[in-house]
């Protein structure tokens, strides 16, 4: 018989070790091999959150370490609940979220439904399609506002070419009704893609079979589409919906580079205005609240969600 | 070909097509002006209308690496005549090159932390995937849970805390802080990705080679690692990107020797104010090898991007 060269080098474990090895139970595996992973998320996601919970209960400043820190119960708390500003905030967040998760869930699922027609060389444009949305965001952002520069931007002048008005006339992030819409496009621009291949992935699912059967029915091709098509893909456009949600609501560094929250506050999403209270007002306790509150949000939203998605997938 | 009535007609195929092309093309319009800007001098950078034929230089890329200042003619005249082609072009701006910039420590930053953090992972994320794919380990469904959830949390909520912990150990502003950082923030997407591409090699193989006398180790590493080669290339891919990319980390914890290109890049400013072409040539340096990766991962994309939820 000959033997393979795995089988040699097998042997060629020095016997001591393999013994060693040979002697541990799969338990004994499965905990060394789970425990490293499982030992640093907890080391850099979960003390340091039970450190933000417990700090939120509290006044402390991290510039000011001397002094004497108190325990203010749930202070924070009730005065971020009473602050008008950070009602503000989350109304521009749930605007910002509001509508990029509509623009890019019928942008998304029209490309998707028009790649599935299988036209030649889709798989080539759909990869091109895919591009911005593996970019960094604080790069692609900060570029973004090079396009939106007034009179010299690409953005304004194709705005300007099609429409007629004047390219210097208006500001896409200095003026306040046109920064939403600014960060909006250029978040719709990055992650559209993202909602696309979701959805391709929806349609390729659907098995032809269906069709089939509903063509011998003469159901029209509308009928197809209403009854077949969208509540097949529904799962995985809910699916998207809830990716897209949990990350734009912790939308932060493409914003940031774009239009830093201004003007005024018509931007600042939560994520800015906390990183402001934490890194630049160093209200580090009152801030740690504000983080939990979000923290609760994004968990409770999506808790809630994922359930509504079980259910749809369960039809 | 046999006929299908599910198979689109020729016209319906010309005028999808037609519609996605259009989509591609314009979705590619700020990419190209980002690369045309980094080779186009500065007063073509501002032109009205925006120029698209233009003599391309490399000014852009000669003030990304250099630092440089201002000087008079006779400054110039002292200097004596330019040595390098970089030198010249310099010259031709009224400035005298005084320097290296930093942009290629910030580069290579991103190197060694993405390189670094996407190493780590995949050694802890393979080896928990085997395990959670393999064995049965208490509480399977919610350690795993656990894992995903930790995706969820803002970067800036748990930031305060780690500035803190890191300021305590004295990893603020180093590589391997960020290293550890990254690893961990890219942890649950490598181990559910992974999981997925193990849960699909039979476990037959590996019962073969336990009963031929292999360890559990050796199974593992001789006959489900190769398996997995291709899972583990792109989880690795994505993971780099994912390290790559990342800016809220970056900018709170890291300012001097750890800082990586992204909050660099929209930093860049000129002699004369913002620099676009000089902007412009840094973002293209930085944007065009995730394209590749992203061309080379096309096939797995979709898995990556939902954590494994859609495998296609």
């Amino acid at each position: 018989m000959t033997t393979s060269p795995i089988q040699k080098v097998a042997q060629s474990t020095p016997d001591g070790v393999a013994k060693k090895i040979r002697g541990l139970s799969d338990r004994t595996i499965a905990w060394i091999f789970v425990a490293p992973t499982i030992f640093l998320l907890l080391a850099v996601n979960i003390f340091p959150l039970i450190w933000t919970i417990r700090l939120s209960f509290t006044n402390f400043r991290v510039n000011r370490p001397n002094k004497d820190v108190e325990w203010v119960g749930l202070r924070n708390y009730e005065r971020i609940l009473n602050d008008p500003d950070i009602w503000e905030t989350m109304q521009a967040t749930a605007h910002f979220l509001l509508w990029t998760i509509t623009l890019q869930v019928l942008i998304g699922f029209l490309l998707a439904f028009l790649i599935n027609k299988k036209f030649r060389g889709n798989d080539l444009w759909t990869t091109i399609i895919v591009f911005p949305m593996m970019l960094s965001p604080a790069v692609v952002g900060n570029f973004w506002t090079f396009l939106y520069q007034p009179q010299i931007g690409l953005f304004n002048y194709v705005i300007a070419f099609f429409t007629g008005v004047d390219p210097a006339s208006f500001s896409m992030i200095g003026d306040v009704h046109l920064a939403p819409w600014a960060i909006i496009i250029a978040d719709t621009w990055m992650w559209t893609p993202f909602v696309m291949l979701i959805c391709l992935a929806g349609l390729r699912s659907i098995p032809d079979s269906i069709y089939e059967a509903a063509e011998c029915d003469r159901a029209s091709k509308w009928r197809q589409f209403w009854t077949i098509t969208i509540p097949m893909a529904l799962p995985f456009l809910m699916l998207a919906v809830l990716f897209r949600g949990i990350e734009n609501f912790k939308m932060f560094d493409l914003v940031v580079q774009l239009t830093g929250g201004g003007p005024g506050n018509t931007t600042t999403l939560t994520s800015i205005d906390l990183k402001r209270e934490a890194f630049e007002k160093w209200r580090t306790g009152y801030s740690s609240a504000y983080a939990v509150i979000l923290f609760v949000t994004v968990f409770g939203l999506a808790s809630i969600y994922v359930k509504a998605l079980n259910k749809v997938k369960e039809r | 070909m046999s006929f299908s009535v599910t198979e689109p007609t020729n016209g319906t195929k010309w005028f999808a097509g037609l519609l996605v092309v259009a989509y591609a093309i314009i979705t590619l319009v700020p990419l190209l002006w980002i690369i045309a800007t980094g080779f186009k001098s500065p007063t073509d950078s501002i032109a009205y209308p925006p120029v698209v034929v233009f003599e391309p230089t490399l000014e852009g890329y000669v003030n990304l690496f250099t630092d440089r200042t201002r000087a008079t003619d006779d400054m110039i005249e002292a200097a004596g005549p330019p040595e390098t082609w970089y030198d010249e072009i310099a010259r031709s701006r009224g400035t005298v090159i005084t320097g290296p910039s930093r942009y290629g420590e910030r580069f290579l930053n991103s190197v060694i932390i993405g390189f670094g953090s996407t190493f780590l992972c995949m050694v802890l994320g393979t080896a928990a995937a085997y395990a959670f794919s393999r064995f049965r380990v208490p509480l399977k469904d919610d350690l795993l849970f656990f894992i995903l959830s930790t995706r969820m949390m803002p970067p800036i909520a748990v930031s305060i805390p780690i500035f803190l912990m890191f300021r305590n150990l004295g990893l603020n502003d180093t590589h391997l802080g960020m290293i550890l950082l990254y690893t961990a923030v890219n942890l649950s997407l490598s181990v559910w990705l992974l999981k997925g591409f193990i849960d699909e090699i039979p476990m037959e193989y590996e019962e073969a080679a336990l009963i031929d006398g292999y360890t559990r180790f050796q199974a593992f590493y001789k006959v489900v690692l190769p398996q997995a080669a291709t899972g583990i290339a792109s989880t690795a891919i994505f993971c780099l990107i994912f390290a790559w990319n990342e800016y809220a980390f970056a900018v709170l914890l890291t300012s001097g020797t750890a800082q990586t290109a992204p909050p660099f890049i929209p930093n860049i400013i000129g002699v004369n104010g913002k620099d676009w072409p000089a902007v412009a040539a840094g973002a293209t340096i930085f944007l065009v090898p995730v394209m590749v990766f992203t061309v080379l991962l096309r096939k797995h994309l979709l898995r990556g991007i939902t954590f494994g939820a859609v495998r296609k």
